[in-house]
């Protein structure tokens, strides 16, 4: 909910009128009692200071997706641990969950800290730690593939499909026809 | 949608896979699999053609087999397979209800009821000394109600009671030195007569009641004879002299001995030829047969003899069949101008033909070599005739007003060799009617196939549904299938007659005598020796047909001439015979083929010479690029010698022959002959495909198996204990296993069972052998399986290696390398003693084997080769259990749900042949004896496809039925939705 208020927030505005920009009614005399110099000086500070808070506030959502993910790495471990080690529909489907959703996660690492880019908050961090944990989460998906017993990590995965090696000499014979 | 289609269809998958392939249920037998029953080749035959009853021949086989046959149809009624040593001497029918069969070389007297096959009574008849054995029941002699039964054998007579098979007196006539040829019996006299040495000829006058010794007389001819004689009532016997020059006439009537003799001369003008007495029984005639004439002479009280008729070209006389008091006819057969003449005539009413018909008989079936005939009385009151014929190819036919009635193919009761062929490939271009027909055929046949899936079908539903499946016409189609389950089962029979059985039901496809291996001046026993396949094209030559080759020789010895004839496989047309002017002894397939798919053969000869076949350049050429890795090795079981030799040079006779051989020998492996002697040799089929040379253990360790088609099992048993079972103690017998590579000689491995003897069985697959024999302390048999790894490829273990590839495992390797090995054994008990072991072969080798076990008892049982894994531990751990291991039991489990004959019988079993279909899952499995039997088998079920009754109908019903779900929900949901809308 938040997110979607901080959205409209920033650039979902229907409409606005732009009380600060006085450009064009510089001809018209301000009203009696009326201080331009103060009420340039008041709005831009305002201004600023809802930038900052906004700014903030990006940067503080986006640390918050960054680290959504360890939340999924800790249930993902879990469902692991109930799924158990031999091989059969569940732990298949598990374990491949865990390796698709870090990689569909990192694909769209750059859409999802879209809404936090800004010229003032550095994105960079949250985004190192985001493909951290995903990457957590692929080492965890792999491991569990290898606890499975479907990653030929054993000389046995790469023998059993080698052919027979050809025999160089022949020989044939026997008993004779009696 | 999609996922309940999924989910449907993968319950259904599962379904059809619960349902277990090594087992059968009662309806699916004959689905896949047929059995046909033959007797072979008969010997002799009597006719039981009483008014009242089922009219019946009896006879019996050189397959040793006593048979009931129906003589409207030929059907077996019933049928007894003696042991192969229980040869049948003789056959008759006593009392009217017993048939009476002396076998053993007269050693054993059976009864069996005439209706059913049940055995009476049997009598073992004791004797001193091997001899000629005659059974003889009188069959107008109605002094007593107690007929004897009169039977020589074992140099005694005997005579037996025929009501229980009591031996009522005996005499032994061992201590005489009497060659004893006839036994006469007449009211209260039985004579008995026969030749001492080969001039003298004793005759003695028995006491019918109780066997005393009435009169003793001989005769010394003033020449040697021939050893044959003949018998022509009244009390007179015919003789040849040994240069078969002289008849003579012995007559013994009144007690004293005289003979007539006369030249052959005298009564044939040109008898240039060999004089035969033919055996055939006839009252007041003899035959006697000169060339291809044969000569009735007419035998007059005084002893004088008389040419009666000459008949020329004939092929077989029958014995004389009373048909009145006084009225006895015989039935002779002519070949003239390819036409067959049947003729019965009166033996004394010589003018008269009774009957002179033409025959037609396919030519493929040989000359008539043995004919009986019976009577009956038509609705005029004259006699008809039916010739029951016996035909060089083994066949048996019965033939009645000129026509054949039936016929049965009992050449297949011997089959010599077996090999297989595919089917031709489907053509294009099936006409749109046909499949009309057949999709409306087929449509029906599902919606049957589904009312029994959901009950409602009844019960003459259940006999449609059941006809449909066993008469599939999808089953003996004569094209290839997708499975690869139809096919050719070439067999070639003893008599050398070549059949091609289709593997879908059974039926002969096509069948060839070869002219090579016909009777003829030149080759007077020809044995039908082995058959290969000559010519299997694939890929670049489909649209030649396969060929096989046929090897048969002229007579038993390994000298005698021998002769190649290749056949087309689909038509089996005769397409080359070579006459060879070199002998065979041992036939080598090699694993070169030329241009056209042609397979390369070594003939190796009885002077160790080897000959080039196809006799082409191409062949010499590619023979010559592998001339330095040929080699070939020789078992001498007599002399105890194994040798081993490659090939050297050509022949050098006068000029060089390129397609001949020599060899030097190379290595020779030489038993003791005071403690072994071989008994049994196997090595791994040719053809077999391994899938992978790796066995992995639990531990994802693994073991490199040692695969090397060039290894040969050797068995060897102690020389006391070579006998049969029980003729040698614990402590004598003893048996040596071998395992030695062919090329090198080196052994790789050798074993000894203390206290165990043959015989053996052995079967030998990729790095495996199984081989059965007794254990005389435990008294039981006993199977070993001996497993062989390859040592010195244990140490590619680096994982890195197989990502590079930088592995050498599939580099082709030499017997030289000298590989380290290293086997592991384990045995255990068996039930039953075994008659032939094979083990199932597929396409790719990737299924799990099977073994196929030839019981004593004529069945073929199938015993997973995880039973016979020396792996196997008393507790094997959690691991070793997921992964298939059997904890160890002291004896092999005989499940009788995997017996692949089911109820049936095999009779008189000999071997078991496996083919691969091309679905993986699939073995074929041949089975000959007496009988045929094929069936399919899946060792790990049919993993790879949905099961022949899985029901198709019933998938596409549901699958309408989601569709049109879907439709209706979807018209429903979208009117809702437009009344809420307008709501």
């Amino acid at each position: 909910m938040e997110k979607g208020k901080g959205a409209i927030g920033s650039t979902g505005r229907r409409w606005a009128v732009d009380f600060s920009d006085n450009s064009t009614s510089r001809d018209i005399l301000d009203p009696p009692g009326f201080s331009r110099a103060s009420l340039d000086q008041d709005d831009s500070t305002l201004s600023r200071q809802k930038k900052d808070a906004e700014s903030n506030w990006k940067s503080q959502k986006a640390w918050e997706v960054a680290q959504a993910p360890f939340k999924n790495l800790l249930m993902m471990g879990f469902m692991m641990w109930m799924a158990g080690n031999t091989v059969h529909l569940f732990s298949i489907g598990i374990t491949f969950s865990a390796l698709w959703q870090p990689i569909s996660a990192l694909q769209s690492v750059g859409k999802m800290f879209e809404p936090y880019k800004d010229a003032k908050v550095e994105l960079l961090g949250p985004k190192l730690l985001f493909i951290a944990l995903n990457l957590g989460g692929m080492a965890l998906g792999v491991w569990k593939l290898n606890s499975l017993g479907l990653l030929p990590t054993h000389t046995s995965d790469w023998v059993s499909s080698l052919a027979p090696a050809q025999e160089v000499e022949y020989s044939g014979g026997g008993l004779n026809f009696s | 949608m999609a996922m309940a289609i999924r989910v449907f269809l993968s319950f259904l998958l599962f379904l059809s896979l619960t349902n277990l392939a090594s087992s059968l249920y009662e309806d699916q037998v004959g689905l896949m699999d047929w059995h046909q029953q033959y007797i072979g080749k008969v010997k002799h035959a009597v006719f039981h053609t009483q008014k009242t009853g089922r009219k019946r021949v009896l006879v019996s086989t050189e397959e040793n087999v006593v048979a009931s046959l129906d003589l409207r149809h030929g059907e077996i009624f019933w049928r007894h397979v003696l042991g192969t040593n229980d040869v049948v001497d003789g056959i008759d029918i006593a009392l009217g209800k017993y048939v009476i069969t002396l076998s053993s070389g007269g050693s054993i007297l059976r009864a069996w009821n005439l209706p059913d096959g049940q055995m009476v009574w049997e009598s073992s008849l004791q004797g001193s000394k091997a001899s000629k054995s005659i059974l003889n029941i009188p069959k107008n002699l109605k002094s007593d109600k107690d007929d004897l039964i009169l039977v020589f054998g074992k140099g005694c007579l005997h005579a037996i009671s025929s009501i229980d098979g009591e031996v009522l007196w005996k005499k032994d006539f061992a201590g005489e030195s009497i060659e004893v040829s006839h036994i006469i019996q007449s009211p209260e006299v039985i004579y008995v007569a026969g030749f001492v040495g080969s001039s003298k000829f004793y005759v003695y006058e028995l006491d019918a009641k109780s066997g005393e010794l009435l009169k003793n007389n001989h005769i010394a001819l003033p020449f040697r004879t021939s050893g044959e004689s003949l018998y022509v009532p009244d009390d007179k016997f015919l003789v040849l002299d040994d240069a078969r020059s002289k008849i003579v006439t012995i007559n013994i009537n009144n007690g004293d001995i005289n003979y007539n003799q006369k030249q052959i001369s005298d009564l044939v003008k040109d008898s240039s030829g060999q004089a035969v007495i033919l055996p055939s029984r006839l009252p007041g005639l003899s035959a006697l047969k000169i060339n291809s004439q044969v000569l009735l002479i007419k035998v007059t009280n005084e002893g004088e003899l008389a040419v009666v008729d000459k008949i020329d070209n004939t092929a077989a006389f029958s014995n004389a069949l009373s048909i009145s008091e006084d009225q006895h006819v015989f039935a002779f057969v002519q070949y003239e101008d390819n036409k067959i003449h049947l003729s019965i005539k009166d033996v004394n009413d010589w003018s008269r033909d009774l009957l002179k018909e033409n025959l037609v008989i396919d030519h493929q079936r040989g000359n008539i070599e043995k004919i009986f005939i019976n009577n009956y009385v038509r609705t005029d009151r004259s006699h008809g005739f039916r010739a029951l014929m016996v035909m060089e190819d083994h066949s048996l036919l019965l033939v009645q007003q000129g026509e054949i009635v039936w016929s049965r193919e009992d050449g297949l009761a011997s089959v010599v060799d077996v090999t297989t062929s595919e089917l031709p490939v489907e053509k294009e271009g099936v006409s749109v009617a046909k499949v009309e027909q057949n999709l409306f055929e087929w449509l029906k046949g599902h919606v049957l196939k589904l009312k029994g899936t959901l009950m409602i079908a009844s019960p003459e539903d259940k006999i449609a549904i059941q006809k449909l499946r066993l008469g599939s016409s999808e089953k003996s189609k004569m094209t290839r299938d997708h499975n690869g389950f139809r096919k050719l089962l070439i067999v070639l029979t003893r008599a050398g007659k070549v059949f091609a059985l289709h593997t879908g039901d059974g039926h002969i496809v096509w069948s060839i005598t070869l002219n090579t291996l016909r009777k003829s001046e030149d080759c007077k026993h020809p044995v039908g020796l082995n058959i290969y396949q000559w010519q299997v094209p694939h890929h670049h030559a489909l649209d030649e047909n396969p060929s096989i080759l046929v090897i048969g020789r002229c007579g038993p010895s390994l000298s005698a001439p021998t002769a190649l004839s290749f056949l087309d496989a689909y038509t089996g047309k005769e397409l080359n015979s070579l006459s060879l002017a070199h002998t065979v002894a041992r036939v080598i397939p090699l694993p070169y083929t030329d241009s056209t798919e042609q397979r390369l053969h070594l003939i190796i000869d009885f002077n160790k010479h080897a000959h080039l076949y196809p006799r082409t350049p191409e062949a010499s050429e590619i023979l010559k690029h592998e001339f330095s890795n040929i080699y070939w090795y020789s078992v001498e079981a007599d002399n105890g010698v194994i040798r081993g030799h490659a090939l050297k040079s050509n022949c050098i006779h006068e000029v060089v022959d390129e397609y001949c051989f020599v060899f030097r020998d190379l290595w020779s492996i030489v038993f003791p002959s005071e403690s072994e002697k071989i008994i049994a040799t196997v090595t791994r089929k040719s053809n077999e495909v391994v899938h992978t040379q790796a066995k992995v253990m639990t531990d994802h360790d693994v073991m490199y198996k040692y695969i090397s088609k060039n290894i040969l099992f050797v068995a060897n048993a102690a020389p006391k204990a070579s006998g049969d079972i029980g003729t040698a103690t614990p402590e004598e017998a003893l048996l040596v296993i071998y395992i030695i590579d062919t090329v090198t000689g080196r052994i790789l491995h050798r074993m000894t069972h203390q206290g165990c003897q043959g015989p053996v069985h052995a079967v030998f697959s990729e790095n495996w052998v199984v081989y059965h024999y007794f254990n005389l302390r435990a008294h039981r048999h006993e199977m070993s399986v001996i497993e062989v790894y390859d040592q010195s490829r244990a140490d590619n273990k680096d994982i890195w290696k197989f990502l590079l590839g930088k592995h050498n495992l599939t580099s082709p390797i030499s017997s030289y390398y000298r590989p380290e090995i290293s086997a592991k054994s384990q045995s255990y008990f068996f039930t039953h003693s075994v008659k032939a072991i094979e083990v199932t072969s597929t396409a790719k080798g990737i299924t799990s084997k099977q073994l196929l076990i030839g019981t004593i008892g004529d069945q073929v049982l199938a015993v997973d080769k995880r039973f016979l894994d020396p792996r196997r531990t008393l507790n094997p751990s959690q691991a070793e259990k997921e992964e298939g291991i059997i904890p160890l039991t002291d004896s092999l489990p005989i499940i009788s749900q995997s017996y692949i004959t089911h109820s049936l019988k095999v009779e008189g079993l000999r071997g078991i042949v496996t083919v691969p279909a091309k679905l993986e899952s699939t073995s074929l499995v041949f089975a000959y004896g007496v009988d045929l039997f094929f069936t399919q088998i899946a060792p790990s079920r049919t993993y790879d496809s949905l099961t022949e009754d899985f029901n198709y109908a019933l998938l596409l019903l549901t699958i309408v039925a989601l569709v049109a779900a879907l439709f209706i929900t979807y018209v429903l949901s979208e009117r809702k939705d437009l009344q809420e809308k307008w709501r």
